[in-house]
């Protein structure tokens, strides 16, 4: 358990004083790897200030192997992605609001609880074409994003809007949509200036 | 003293009302003049952490891009003209003000537009020219450190260059250029205050396409300059909401200003000099709230004028498409603007300038939006054909597709979108104006602004104008235009002026030439509300330039 975290997530934690996060890295995370210009989505700045919302270093490895899995089938196939790739854009993402990723663990397990349940193995055991299913069949593709509703409404905010978010701000999807470098990642500058099909700047 | 103490400090010089830029501009100028100055914002500080949440928050439509400064109760206002208000979208409460999502373009205002009457017999002169602000002008773009290229044929004179160099054209602006150049319109670069490299400490831009909510501070907000009054001695209050003002027996000085804060206490802060800085909404309101038997219609209002001659910009815009693909949406600013229309010979239709899009895709919607079932039906209901019907009943729930069918946002297969965006000039007209709602209370029972702003014939006929000139390049470029946003049934732009004007005349106007109220010795106004004309260019670089101007009144006066 780092330091770091005992120091800033007490204001969530349960009767022990022991948060969800705590307990999550309890049972072994795998380390996010430093963002870098141009791939991660931590923003680089000189303008120093408290760092209260930086993501932590271990992420629970379990979390980045279902979400992985769960990003093979929410994303079209064209979209090729691993699981560092969601370690960083996910799991190593500054935090919307305090608290986000907690929630986002919290609903991971429930995704994962009734998988088990209702699906009978655990998310990256199942195919790609049974993930979808079963993001149905939990009403999640029907469902508003609440971040405070129904577990449906929860997994489809924390879970499937995050997953889209990271594809639609980053160049994976650069195919799909036509934009190089999508509003949200780093690297514009260039894009911005550069005739189509890889021609010379203007 | 502790972060929380809202309690006011003693022996103070100067309090300032309001922490956006205009607050900001000041305080960092007397504090560096060594004043004791105490800032009050009715809104919270944001953290750097706040400020690299925001990009998240803006892009997702899940989240509320204003959920830092919005207060439902606080906020509260009416807006009864032909133009909706939309102020909770457009400003902000919190310290840093409305820049913490501005797009930050910051050319300056035009000679033209301090002489209105004398050029052209229409609205009123302002009491100073381009040439007393001009060198406040090279001040503010050194503080900020706008981007800029002196490139503009038809823009105001300088003389000293842009503290960093410009932005080059966008591969977009040169589908443009050809056509421009044909029909003889200049393109130029467009001034911003965004860092080109690196400067004041603050990172260069590195092109995440969000400027409104910068992650990484290469674009300037207005907190930098309270931080440098801070640094420099000021002391500021946030979320102590200003509730009214406090004059003498005389009715001559002011005393103190009363606020509130989050516990509901209740302060006087008091100084030796008050300025106002809360923007060209709540300015006249905290006036008109702070009424007295001295100043039955709101303090400084002996003209009658506080609240009046609002002013904001109309603004229309051009989309079109082309075959060819033309790199929208990879950064998130303007590189490119036209003045050409700017200067001109008769009266109307007056000013505008053009901007040349480079974000005309859409980047919200696709799968991170679920439409409500209701609105679904109703979809269907307004147009119930075969194919809408079948949809409806194979997909009753609107379901979210994945996979393969996972909905874009925005997809690479042509036509291609292009856009071309012009804003103008509004003549000030009296019955454009802010009052008081005396039927709808804020959150300590005061009476709400109301908005009353309609378009007058100049503002019509000037963008009608403006509309022919974009439809010209879209023809001549050989676009296929695909929609025009005109000002039929607009909402009212970001930019709110006018409503404690300026002027030599204290039966016509709120404030002199040095921005101090006609009707109290030391009362001030820094806002964009003392602009007497509001010209066709954005206004925060004038806003910057005036405080520093009025800065400079103040110390000469203590």
């Amino acid at each position: 358990m780092s330091e770091k975290i005992e120091q800033t997530d007490t204001s969530a934690g349960d009767a022990e004083g022991q948060t969800r996060r705590d307990t999550l890295l309890s049972l072994g995370g795998v380390t996010v790897g430093a963002a870098i210009y141009g791939y991660g989505v931590r923003p680089l700045t000189n303008n120093a200030g408290t760092e209260e919302d930086e993501p932590d270093e271990s992420v629970p490895s379990d979390h980045v192997e279902t979400m992985t899995a769960l990003a093979e089938a929410v994303y079209p196939a064209a979209v090729s992605i691993d699981e560092s790739y969601i370690a960083n854009r996910v799991f190593g993402r500054t935090e919307p609001r305090p608290g986000h990723m907690d929630e986002l663990y919290a609903s991971l397990e429930k995704l994962e609880d009734y998988a088990r349940a209702r699906f009978g193995d655990p998310i990256p055991a199942l195919s790609p074409k049974r993930r979808r299913a079963l993001l149905r069949s939990m009403g999640v593709t029907e469902s508003h994003p609440k971040p405070d509703g129904t577990q449906a409404e929860r997994v489809r905010f924390y879970v499937l809007n995050d997953l889209i978010y990271v594809l639609f701000t980053s160049p994976i999807s650069s195919d799909l949509t036509g934009i190089e470098n999508p509003p949200g990642h780093p690297g514009g500058r260039e894009a911005y200036r550069r005739a189509p099909n890889g021609g010379e700047n203007q | 003293m502790s972060e929380t103490d809202r309690r006011p400090s003693s022996d103070t010089d100067v309090c300032v009302v309001g922490a956006g830029p205009a607050g900001a501009f000041t305080a960092y100028s007397l504090t560096q003049k060594g004043y004791d100055v105490v800032i009050l914002d009715a809104g919270k500080r944001l953290s750097p952490a706040d400020h690299r949440r925001r990009l998240e928050q803006w892009l997702r439509s899940d989240f509320q891009r204003k959920e830092f400064w919005h207060q439902k109760e606080r906020d509260r206002y009416s807006s009864t003209g032909e133009i909706y208000a939309r102020l909770n979208d457009t400003r902000v409460k919190a310290v840093g003000g409305t820049s913490l999502h501005w797009e930050a373009n910051t050319p300056r205002m035009h000679e033209k537009d301090f002489e209105m009457h004398t050029r052209y017999g229409l609205a009123s002169d302002w009491p100073i020219d381009y040439a007393d602000l001009q060198p406040y002008y090279a001040r503010a773009e050194r503080e900020m450190g706008v981007s800029g290229a002196d490139d503009n044929p038809f823009g105001p004179p300088r003389s000293e260059p842009f503290p960093q160099p410009a932005f080059p054209p966008s591969y977009s602006d040169s589908l443009f250029a050809e056509a421009c150049e044909e029909l003889g319109i200049a393109m130029t670069s467009q001034p911003k205050a965004i860092n080109s490299e690196p400067y004041d400490d603050r990172a260069e831009c590195q092109g995440y396409g969000v400027c409104n909510a910068c992650p990484i501070n290469a674009k300037y907000t207005a907190d930098v300059h309270v931080r440098k009054a801070e640094d420099a001695g000021a002391r500021v209050i946030d979320q102590a909401q200003a509730l009214s003002i406090e004059h003498d027996r005389s009715g001559e000085s002011v005393e103190a200003v009363v606020y509130a804060t989050p516990g509901g206490d209740r302060y006087r802060q008091e100084a030796d000099e008050f300025v106002i800085a809360c923007g060209g909404i709540e300015t006249p309101r905290l006036l008109l709230l702070s009424d007295s038997p001295e100043y039955p219609d709101g303090l400084a209002n002996s003209s009658g004028a506080v609240g009046r001659y609002l002013m904001d910009h109309p603004n229309v815009s051009v989309a079109a498409t082309l075959e060819e693909p033309t790199q929208q949406n990879n950064i998130g600013w303007v590189s490119s603007r036209s003045d050409q229309f700017y200067d001109h010979d008769e009266p109307t239709p007056g000013s505008f300038h053009l901007t040349f899009s480079n974000t005309a895709k859409s980047i919200r919607g696709g799968a991170q939006v679920k439409k409500p079932t209701l609105s679904g039906l109703l979809e269907v209901a307004g147009n119930p054909t075969q194919s809408a019907l079948f949809d409806k009943a194979t997909d009753p729930f609107n379901e979210t597709a994945l996979g393969d069918d996972l909905e874009l946002p925005t997809n690479d297969s042509g036509p291609h979108p292009i856009s071309i965006r012009g804003a103008g000039e509004m003549l000030p007209r009296a019955d454009n104006r802010v009052t008081l709602d005396r039927s709808k209370t804020d959150n300590h029972g005061r009476p709400v602004p109301s908005i009353n702003l309609s378009d007058g014939s100049h503002a019509k006929e000037t963008m009608q104008f403006c509309l022919s000139v974009q439809r010209s390049i879209m023809d001549e470029l050989g676009a296929t235009i695909t929609g025009e946003s005109t000002l039929e049934d607009r909402d009212m732009s970001t930019h709110h002026m006018g409503t404690t004007r300026m002027g030599t005349d204290p039966s016509t106007s709120v404030v002199n030439a040095e921005c101090r109220t006609h009707d109290l010795r030391n009362l001030w106004i820094a806002s964009s509300s003392v602009f007497t004309t509001g010209g066709a260019n954005n206004p925060t670089l004038t806003i910057a330039a005036l405080a520093l101007k009025t800065a400079d009144h103040i110390d000469a006066k203590l």
